[in-house]
């Protein structure tokens, strides 16, 4: 067995052993979680990321609700276990099937699934990938002028360079994409652009983008996978590659690009593993609806809400980006990335994107 | 039963009216086609249940609802009442405004309506027909049966048919048979409604619905005839102007002072002589000659007279036992999980009119929780169904924040919302109506104030019923971590570790942290048996002292497990010591006799831990012991 699984047998028994030694001592099992929430993450200065604080939530026995998420810790623990010693692995949707079978101890919705799965790894201290879980989604594209070496599932080691050897749809990022699984050889571009919608990624991929500004284009689907926003780390740290990201303008999007540079709320206690600082927000701003005059919506009252809620966030507390939200707020309007495309379906790579790039000095 | 009928057919007078009223049809409830049909049916209820409550017969009322043509309808209304003799059917049926009761001051439901004549008119005037009675004593072997019209001009009767007819089955009663137009729709303005709600303030009536060939019956809940209704006489203080002129007119005596002292309450000769002065009228006058202005000079010298406050012993509330009975009897398909002890207030005095405020309160099951709090009201044991918005019962209940008691009330203004249904009774010899249409009381202070109090007392029940339900769902939660999780988390780790599962107890005793009681009666051959499970689940040893309330000081206790020391009305025991997680059993045999109901708020008590740790049993109260020492000295 690898030394990590083992590792994670040691860390998870542990808390079954304080359960157990709670009831002998006559007292009520309770486990300690750190609290995950906005009011508990931290910058952490050297690094430029924030992390996960120092507040922690009990969670005693006395309560019913966290009588059954103990409970639930345990059945959890049996199956990594198992999963472990049979060298298997499951999805994240798959373990919340699997916990249907569990008797008083099964959970009512995936999302509580995943996160107790997220606080075992906060507990122990390992990562879900040492649990043998995974996501369901696949982490998303990469299209640009870098080679990836990947030992592919007969454990042979397969060269992809990520414009040549690849399809219109680009490399598909896996979702371990830790040394013993990917690693970058060649890298011949000058920044990334991770791009939040799948209709830019393509637009910007079939004006061929990537060659004209020698960028390497990352799909972030959305609010992006972990294994996505560990490659955007690796190839900004080894193989030191500036990161800008591109989504709609709207609050929503603003979360994807915090997520990105400094850690989620939910994860930041892995925000050392996952969070860019260096990243760079490239658009479109709230100033750029104005500049360019963008076809737009109104804010909704959730919109509203969402802004006002980023103005308490800490993440959000730069000079920038208070700037950008109270402008919104202020215009009351919002624009999605495809709105560029008023002006042609060129203008967001020949005008809008070598503009803004330009004053960053990437192009 | 005759004499019954002969006394009422008596009491009957004559009192004039017009052709006015086919113009104004609004009085008598017949402004929509759906309330026509409510007012044809109401009517004839109400009719029904005075008659068959004056000659304490238990009402059994038929309703019968048929469409004969588009928007027409055949109704009918039967009871097994006294029946009314032959020679005064016409007038009951034929006459508007002929009643026993218009002179009369007391509580019936007769001062509602119009009379059942104003349906045997609307009948007429809608469909043209003639209104079928069939009336039948107890003394005759036969019914008669009249086809009956109005000559609205005259208001007299006008028979056009009459018939001996044999009434198989029948040993007495009256029924009528109409054609109206009119629409019969759900919803809370329809007959049925009026008729499940007229169940619930007359429990002692059976009620049978039939509409279109759906049948419906409302069950007799209780055998017990409401108490008797006195008719008393007005009081001076709160007569109209025009009802003293018209009384004076009609009134046998021969001198203002005599009349004054007879036929108004709380006169004395010495307050009649002071109010004649004071009017600056003779003693001598006769009241025939009194002319209107008389009239308003005798009220004014009235007004500055002190005078004793109407007698208020005429009134007969439903009273809350049977308020009970009959809202469990008719909401019981709702499942209702609390029935708040309903109010019966102390009788008041409104402008010289005695009237009693009773407040009923039913809480959660299958009530719907997110709509407006039903409210049922009643005057003199009739539902009102209209004019809600503009009634004493809405104002007294807008009056309270509700939000204190346990229900929804956007900024605690306004109708409450939330899974509940109020029940409020107006008695009185005249309820202050808003309008001639007799549809919602008036806001009258002291009749407001009253609803309001009465209203309080049955939130404030309805919220300590919530705070021990909060209390208890805790504590049932907790039930489940000790007996349900705590056991599996123990198995769980002790596998995963493979060692043998920790002992609970201590771990158990800490979730807990309450003594918890648990009472169970059970019935075995009319005997009463109570099991009373005392379950110490806190981490320390106790000492309690337990108490058990006899629900009556005679009730004979068989036997018990463990013997207590009799105290007065309460059985006492010492229980020296309860373990931690220890269980003690009392189990009690009562002699028979003892129901369901006689043992709702019968608590047992403990003494030897705090109330917060105490759950399904009273802590004994801080002046137990002043109690029994009372008790002791009177002996």
């Amino acid at each position: 067995m690898e030394e990590r699984y083992e590792e994670a047998l040691n860390r998870l028994e542990k808390i079954a052993e304080n359960f157990y030694e709670q009831l002998e001592d006559g007292e009520i099992p309770n486990m300690k979680v750190p609290t995950r929430s906005k009011s508990n993450i931290e910058l952490d200065r050297r690094e430029g990321v924030w992390k996960l604080g120092d507040s922690t939530t009990s969670r005693s026995a006395k309560k019913l609700k966290s009588a059954r998420m103990l409970l639930r810790t345990l059945y959890m623990l049996e199956l990594i276990q198992d999963m472990i010693e049979e060298g298997k692995s499951s999805t994240l949707r798959e373990m919340y099937y699997i916990s249907e079978g569990w008797d008083k101890a099964k959970f009512n919705k995936q999302s509580e699934s995943d996160s107790l799965a997220e606080d075992m790894e906060l507990v122990s201290g390992c990562l879900r990938e040492d649990f043998k879980l995974r996501p369901e989604e696949d982490g998303a594209r990469l299209i640009g002028d870098i080679t990836v070496e990947e030992v592919n599932r007969k454990g042979n080691v397969r060269k992809i360079n990520c414009r040549d050897d690849v399809g219109d749809s680009g490399y598909t990022i896996p979702y371990n994409v830790e040394s013993d699984k990917v690693n970058f050889t060649d890298t011949n571009v000058d920044f990334m652009i991770a791009i939040e919608t799948g209709g830019m990624f393509d637009r910007l991929v079939e004006n061929g983008f990537d060659e004209e500004a020698n960028a390497l284009l990352v799909h972030l689907k959305g609010q992006p996978a972990r294994a996505t926003r560990r490659v955007i780390k690796r190839l900004s740290e080894e193989e030191d590659i500036p990161v800008v990201v591109f989504t709609d303008a709207d609050p929503w999007s603003f979360r994807i690009f915090a997520s990105v540079a400094y850690g989620a709320i939910n994860t930041a206690y892995l925000s050392d593993f996952l969070a860019t600082p260096t990243a760079e927000y490239v658009g479109i701003t709230a100033s750029d609806i104005m500049t360019y005059d963008l076809p737009t919506d109104k804010l909704s009252k959730n919109d509203r809400k969402a802004l006002e809620q980023e103005l308490e966030d800490p993440r959000f507390d730069t000079e920038f980006w208070k700037e950008e939200i109270e402008t919104m707020l202020d215009i009351d309007k919002k624009a999605e990335q495809q709105a560029l495309a008023k002006y042609g379906l060129d203008y967001v790579t020949e005008t809008y994107l070598p503009e803004k790039l330009g004053q960053m000095g990437l192009m | 039963m005759a004499s019954i009928a002969e006394e009422l057919a008596d009491k009957q007078q004559e009192i004039s009216v017009g052709e006015f009223f086919e113009r104004n049809k609004h009085i008598l409830g017949f402004d929509s086609l759906t309330k026509a049909l409510v007012t044809t049916v109401k009517e004839g209820v109400d009719n029904s249940l005075d008659a068959c409550e004056e000659a304490a017969i238990l009402p059994e009322i038929k309703v019968e609802i048929e469409e004969v043509d588009e928007k027409e309808y055949r109704v009918a209304v039967e009871d097994n009442g006294p029946g009314i003799v032959k020679r005064k059917i016409p007038e009951v049926f034929g006459k508007l405004l002929y009643g026993s009761r218009f002179h009369e001051i007391s509580q019936s439901r007769g001062q509602q309506g119009i009379g059942v004549s104003a349906v045997v008119m609307y009948g007429q005037l809608t469909s043209g027909r003639s209104t079928t009675v069939r009336s039948k004593v107890k003394e005759k072997d036969y019914a008669k049966e009249m086809d009956i019209i109005l000559d609205t001009k005259k208001n007299e009767p006008e028979v056009q048919r009459e018939e001996v007819v044999l009434w198989e089955g029948k040993e007495h009663g009256t029924r009528f048979e109409t054609i109206v137009k009119g629409l019969l729709r759900r919803g809370k303005h329809s007959v049925f409604e009026y008729l499940k709600n007229t169940a619930i303030v007359n429990p002692h009536a059976r009620i049978i619905y039939k509409r279109n060939g759906d049948k419906t019956v409302f069950k007799r809940a209780t055998d017990q005839l409401p108490e008797e209704t006195e008719a008393v006489l007005p009081h001076l203080k709160g007569i109209e102007l025009g009802t003293l002129a018209k009384m004076a007119k009609s009134s046998d005596r021969r001198t203002l002072k005599s009349f004054l002292k007879h036929e108004f309450s709380r006169i004395s000769y010495s307050k009649s002589e002071e109010i004649c002065k004071k009017a600056g009228m003779e003693e001598k006058t006769n009241p025939g000659d009194l002319e209107v202005e008389d009239c308003k000079k005798v009220l004014n010298a009235a007004g500055q007279v002190k005078l004793m406050s109407p007698k208020t012993d005429c009134l007969a509330p439903i009273k809350s036992m049977l308020i009970k009975k009959g809202l469990k009897n008719v909401l019981k398909g709702d499942h209702p999980e609390y029935y708040a002890p309903p109010v019966t207030r102390e009788p008041e005095v409104y402008s010289g009119n005695p009237f009693q405020v009773e407040v009923g309160l039913v809480y959660g099951g299958d009530l719907p929780k997110d709509s407006s709090v039903r409210v049922l009201r009643f005057a003199n044991r009739v539902p009102l169904l209209y004019k809600k918005g503009g009634c004493a019962t809405t104002t007294a209940i807008k009056n309270i924040d509700w939000r204190i008691y346990g229900l929804d009330q956007k900024g605690g203004s306004g109708m409450p919302s939330g899974p509940a249904v109020i029940l409020i009774h107006v008695a009185s010899t005249r309820v202050p109506f808003t309008s001639e249409a007799k549809e919602a009381i008036a806001d009258i202070p002291a009749v407001v104030d009253e609803i309001e109090k009465g209203l309080r007392e049955c939130a404030r029940s309805l919220r300590t019923h919530l705070n021990k339900e909060k209390k208890r769902k805790k504590v049932r939660k907790k039930f489940t971590v000790v007996n349900d999780i705590l056991p599996l988390i123990a198995q769980k780790s002790a596998d995963l570790l493979g060692k043998e599962p920790p002992e609970l107890d201590t771990s158990m005793t800490k979730i807990m942290g309450v003594v918890y009681v648990e009472k169970e009666y059970s019935w075995n051959n009319g005997q009463c048996e109570i099991k009373i499970d005392i379950m110490n689940y806190t981490p320390s040893d106790r000492e309690l002292n337990v108490f058990f309330e006899k629900p009556y000081p005679e009730t004979e206790l068989l036997s018990s497990n463990l013997e207590p020391e009799h105290n007065g009305d309460h059985l006492e025991w010492k229980l020296k010591q309860l373990d931690s997680s220890e269980t003690m059993t009392i189990n009690l045999e009562f002699d028979g006799g003892l129901e369901e109901e006689d043992l709702e708020g019968t608590d047992v008590y403990i003494e030897g831990v705090g109330e917060t740790k105490l759950i399904g049993a009273e802590s004994l109260p801080d002046d137990w012991d002043i109690e029994l020492a009372e008790i002791e000295e009177v002996d």
